[in-house]
């Protein structure tokens, strides 16, 4: 199926998930899908980096909260354009603030994008272990300028307040969650665009072996930034609404252990060798994580998270996907049982 | 002929270990040259610096005309210095075709400057799995390869760069005899069409039906040059190999 063929038919998907939750008419369903959708991209941003080239990124958060601080500093400054810019040129920025979501998704995406592939010069000539421990660093970096920073908040946080509604869509939720869709066919649309591009098998022979990838003239390094850039920015992007949504951003709320672990899990559980895998482990490990949510407690998510996760490494290491694969692989060797 | 590469000076230390104290070596185009060398004599070491795996401390490398100093190893690579490793190391997640297609992605793409067409990289995808006798197993991945196979598979994947020299790195290592002379021969077809060939060996008897010419290392310090039958009968090679 041709790129944009699988993107219009993702978009048919999207829709008719949207749809059928309207006609359902329940309101929580649209905050849990919101959820959903959002690890959707975080685990498939995570899987470009960390699953296509092998680099595991244990930053995820500090990334999805960059997007949503830029989100928090432009909405802050829109409100205080008076006090911050003199009155010859405050007018001006009047009418271009406070900018629409889709454009604060951008610049998040920007930010965030800029942040990875910062990180990734500073850090892609680690390998593993090293890697990891790099960006979890990047986290409690990025973590300590906010809590430090006021005009986002600091530690106390911001309230950002979003209209009741909006044209067409009405419910301000339901256009975060339309806004999600979008966002999530994108990822999905790129990730599989890359999977089947010549970025695609330069990512898979770095993860591979990156000596033999380099001798058989791969830019590594420049690769991997890519990857970086890319994965960051989407991250970012999955992060911008979520003031709208949250309508109280804290640093510990941004920058919560579950958005590290789950995208790391996702991708793992549904399997991280293509675009499938973090999707159904999204899809699988967020759905059973708000039904957690509303019958038990939400504190019980990352235990159930950890549980699947030692489940998964032992029955099906390399995911849902994997286990899959390997099946038909085992049915099609000649002298195999039916 | 005129000299594809020239290594002129060489040097590399670990630490307070002299890999490698100053080596020249001229390669001609066209010409097969075997590479000797007891274990620890500096020979990975030289081809390393050479491919740019790592970077020599001292001395230059040029090739095909181009000063080489500086350049990463992919970047070698584009300009046709291509090489297999000691230890086969396929891309274990792809099948045998698409480890040939990486090369030809990122080197063959790159030095045309037009993209080549899908048709034309499964085509000579299937040219060289054909050359080296894996076309049957296009399709399947390196774990279900033999030792021989996987051995083959490295240097299709190294020739799908499409090198104006290779390295061969113990290409042999760990066959047996037929294994040996199968992979002979293959190098030797593919000197035949053209490609300068560097073949690294400890089998004696390959190396002496391979190389035009036998350089010797030993301890980082080149110490023979010079035809295969003058070289192993030098007093000093004789001794780096068997003792005083």
């Amino acid at each position: 199926m041709r790129n944009h063929v699988f993107a219009l038919v993702a978009l048919i998907v999207a829709a008719l998930v949207f749809i059928t939750l309207r006609l359902v008419g329940n309101e929580y369903y649209f905050v849990a899908g919101y959820t959903i959708v959002q690890y959707i991209i975080l685990a498939t941003a995570w899987n470009i980096l960390g699953g296509y080239t092998g680099y595991v990124n244990f930053g995820s958060a500090a990334f999805f909260a960059a997007g949503a601080y830029s989100s928090v500093a432009l909405i802050t400054f829109a409100n205080n354009i008076d006090d911050l810019l003199p009155g010859g040129i405050a007018p001006f920025f009047h009418s271009i603030f406070p900018l629409p979501i889709p454009v604060l998704i951008v610049v998040a995406g920007l930010v965030s994008g800029l942040i990875g592939y910062g990180m990734g010069y500073l850090t892609l000539r680690l390998r593993g272990a090293f890697f990891a421990i790099a960006t979890l660093a990047l986290a409690v970096v990025l973590q300590t300028l906010v809590v430090n920073w006021e005009f986002v908040g600091g530690s106390s946080g911001a309230y950002v307040i979003r209209p009741e509604s909006v044209p067409l869509i009405g419910n301000y939720v339901q256009y975060l969650f339309v806004l999600m869709l979008v966002l999530g066919v994108i990822a999905l649309t790129i990730a599989r665009m890359i999977e089947r591009s010549k970025l695609g098998a330069g990512f898979a022979a770095i993860r591979d072996d990156e000596l033999a990838a380099e001798a058989s003239g791969v830019p590594t390094l420049q690769l991997k930034l890519i990857a970086t850039a890319l994965s960051g920015a989407l991250m970012g992007m999955a992060g911008a609404p979520f003031p709208y949504f949250i309508g109280f951003l804290q640093p510990q709320s941004a920058f919560g252990l579950e958005y590290a672990v789950n995208s790391i899990a996702m991708p793992m559980i549904g399997g991280t060798m293509n675009w499938v895998g973090p999707l159904i482990g999204a899809v699988l490990l967020g759905t059973l994580q708000q039904v957690a949510n509303v019958t038990i407690s939400s504190s019980v998510n990352l235990l159930l998270v950890g549980l699947l996760l030692i489940g998964f490494v032992i029955v099906a290491p390399n995911g849902i996907v994997g286990l899959v694969q390997d099946r038909l692989r085992a049915r099609k060797k000649p002298g195999s049982k039916p | 002929m005129s000299a594809l590469l020239q290594v002129k000076g060489i040097g590399k230390k670990f630490g307070g270990f002299v890999a490698l104290g100053g080596i020249d070596l001229d390669v001609r185009q066209g010409e097969r040259l075997g590479l000797i060398g007891p274990n620890g004599s500096g020979k990975s070491t030289l081809v390393n610096c050479i491919c740019g795996a790592l970077q020599n401390e001292t001395g230059t490398v040029h090739f095909d005309g181009q000063q080489m100093d500086g350049l990463a190893a992919h970047e070698r690579t584009h300009r046709g210095l291509s090489r297999s490793f000691q230890l086969p190391r396929p891309f274990h997640s792809m099948t045998l075709a698409d480890n040939l297609r990486v090369p030809m992605y990122y080197t063959v793409h790159k030095r045309s400057g037009t993209p080549l067409h899908a048709d034309n990289i499964d085509a000579r995808c299937h040219e060289l799995l054909r050359l080296v006798g894996l076309e049957a197993k296009a399709r399947q991945r390196p774990r279900d390869l033999t030792q021989v196979e996987m051995r083959k598979l490295e240097l299709a994947r190294a020739m799908a760069a499409e090198p104006k020299l290779l390295i061969a790195d113990e290409a042999m290592a760990g066959l047996s005899h037929s294994e040996v002379e199968e992979i002979l021969a293959l190098l030797i077809r593919l000197n035949e069409s053209g490609i300068t060939i560097i073949m690294i060996e400890h089998i004696m008897s390959a190396v002496m039906k391979f190389s035009q010419r036998l350089v010797v290392l030993v301890t980082g310090k080149k110490i023979a040059d010079g035809k295969p039958e003058t070289v192993v009968r030098d007093p000093e090679v004789v001794r780096a190999y068997i003792g005083e």
